[in-house]
């Protein structure tokens, strides 16, 4: 699976995770991303074949419970983290119209 | 009074039986933390007056006769990924830096209902991505052993307090290795509780089939004590084990027990592990020799998928990272970017102006390995070598008893010396990372000092749910350690 990743994929992720990267902080990813990467293409030499993937280190399955209906966190106390609030909302920039 | 004398467990039962009070020991921390704190630089955040008043609380339930917690008055510190209702909870991230839990975390229950004073939050690597505190956003951390060397990480504060007499027990968090390895490096005693063992409600999460809480202590009762304390079933946590599989132990009544017959397991892969420095290997060397002497008896065991377990961590733990982590979107809470182009740079910038360069690349390779045409390929193969990696354990455990090996291969490095290379970081995970993979319990408990005077740790191992017996072989060591050196 072994190729050169480029700043261009790297930008490509950066933009799917989300993160606003510098230029510089992309060029500096690229190359220690590829190592790790490089690393861990290792892992291509395991045979693997019939061996069923192992999400979960223990033997759980579905957890189910009673639907009661249990104390839980007060609109204010939910919202007194908030970096920007209006009223009982979290406040976020103008999504439609106006220039957007 | 001198705290480096008295143990969590002497402590207790003096304050128990009014020999000492609560306060005292609580000022005798902070004494010691007004002392020692500026050289080291453990906590992000200190709780002097509310400890103070709890413990005047605890002390006056004692004095009219009423019944107390098993940690009674015991000043403790916790890992700052930790949610408490009170203070912060920061993560050692700008992201969280002003962030207030609005719960306390399972654990911080059990420790109120134990009548543990909680003293302070401890200095960790950002989201525990790390192994050196390096990767704080808010503070940096010494050696308590030697100020140019790193503590370890991800709970390198917690293991600093402790070694520093700080505190008398700290709880910390262990993904690939975040107890062990700073437990190793300071000189004291760390363990992992097997997966769902531990509640991890209130717990920060990074990579959640692999996270788990534990206990830090300056000797193994101490840790066995905390254990008893923080161990056990909790409906909020899925992941959660029932008590039917796993039954509420008291890991300290039969601690001093030998255990007979034990068969001690060394993995061949790791023996042959390049990277490992002479003097780790000889104390190892050493103490499998104590052992011996006890009457254990050493065996080989064949575990070939050992040398796959960073290369699998560092796949399975940053793809679920990458999801985590998904949840700091500038909105509902953490760091905002103060002037945003528009909605989708809310998420943008917050997220690349509030993590540091490590949680960022570990995302991003998340990321990568999750996406569309990598998944099979990083993802699933990943999930498939931590089978086999599972395997392998249940394998050499018809063996033996335990496994043991360094904690780490090195003594505790200086600052800066990994920095620039984060697969260099990696590689100093290699011991202790495929127990988080397969889910089992370990311990890491000082074995010596290395050439350069720093300590060096032990790993035991041992299977799903013995902490019991884990604890009880660790002792084993410690009896005759102590006593050789009286």
């Amino acid at each position: 699976m072994s190729h050169e990743l480029t700043e261009q994929d790297v930008r490509q992720v950066a933009k799917l995770a989300r993160l606003n990267c510098p230029d510089q902080e992309i060029k500096q990813f690229t190359g220690q991303l590829g190592a790790i990467l490089g690393y861990v293409d290792q892992l291509d030499q395991v045979n693997t074949d019939g061996v069923e993937p192992l999400a979960h280190s223990l033997p759980v399955c579905n957890v189910f419970r009673e639907d009661v209906i249990r104390p839980s966190l007060t609109n204010d106390k939910a919202l007194q983290n908030a970096p920007q609030r209006d009223g009982e909302y979290f406040a976020i920039p103008r999504v439609l119209g106006e220039g957007s | 009074m001198n705290i480096e004398q008295l143990s969590a467990v002497e402590a207790v039962t003096r304050i128990k039986s009014r020999e000492m009070t609560s306060r005292e020991a609580v000022e005798a921390v902070f004494a010691r933390i007004e002392q020692v704190e500026p050289q080291v630089g453990a906590y992000l955040s200190l709780y002097k007056q509310e400890a103070l008043q709890k413990a005047d609380a605890i002390d006056a339930r004692i004095a009219a006769g009423e019944p107390v917690g098993i940690l009674a008055g015991l000043p403790i510190a916790v890992k700052d990924n930790i949610c408490t209702a009170f203070g912060t909870t920061t993560c050692g991230s700008k992201m969280l830096e002003n962030f207030r839990a609005p719960y306390n975390a399972h654990v911080i229950e059990l420790l109120e209902k134990a009548d543990a004073v909680i003293i302070g939050k401890t200095n960790m690597d950002e989201f525990a991505m790390g192994s050196s505190c390096e990767n704080s956003a808010l503070k940096k951390t010494a050696n308590p052993h030697d100020p140019g060397k790193v503590p370890g990480g991800s709970s390198g504060g917690s293991a600093a307090v402790v070694a520093a007499n700080m505190a008398f027990v700290s709880l910390g968090s262990d993904t690939g290795g975040s107890i062990r390895q700073p437990a190793s490096f300071c000189g004291v005693v760390g363990l992992k509780p097997t997966y769902g063992r531990v509640s991890r409600y209130g717990l920060v999460a990074y990579a959640s089939s692999l996270d788990q809480i534990g206990p830090f202590g300056r000797n193994v009762a101490d840790t066995a004590l905390l254990m008893n304390a923080i161990a056990g079933y909790d409906d909020r946590d899925s992941t959660s084990i029932n008590t039917d599989l796993a039954p509420n132990e008291d890991y300290l009544a039969k601690l001093d027990e030998p255990v007979d017959g034990l068969k001690i397991g060394v993995v061949k892969q790791f023996i042959a592990s390049e990277g490992l420095h002479d003097d780790v290997r000889r104390s190892v060397d050493e103490a499998l020799a104590r052992y011996k002497k006890m009457g254990a008896e050493i065996v080989e065991v064949d575990m070939p998928s050992m040398p796959y377990s960073i290369a699998t961590y560092y796949m399975v733990a940053t793809a679920e990272c990458s999801s985590n982590l998904t949840r700091y979107d500038g909105v509902h809470y953490g760091y905002r970017t103060p002037n945003p182009k528009d909605y989708i740079d809310v998420y943008s910038s917050s997220r690349a102006e509030g993590f540091g360069a490590e949680v960022k690349r570990r995302i991003m390779l998340g990321t990568y390995a999750l996406s569309a045409g990598y998944y099979d390929a990083y993802y699933l193969k990943a999930l498939k070598v931590r089978n086999l990696i599972r395997q392998d354990f249940e394998k050499a455990f018809k063996l033996c008893d335990c496994i043991m090996c360094p904690t780490a291969p090195e003594t505790a490095f200086a600052f800066g010396e990994k920095t620039n290379d984060p697969l260099k970081m990696y590689l100093s995970d290699i011991y202790t990372i495929a127990v988080n993979l397969a889910g089992i319990p370990a311990i890491s408990i000082p074995c010596g000092k290395g050439d350069d005077g720093m300590p060096i740790g032990l790993q035991i191992m041992s299977s799903y749910f013995t902490e019991s017996k884990l604890l009880r072989i660790a002792r084993m060591y410690e009896k005759v350690a102590q006593a050789s050196r009286l």
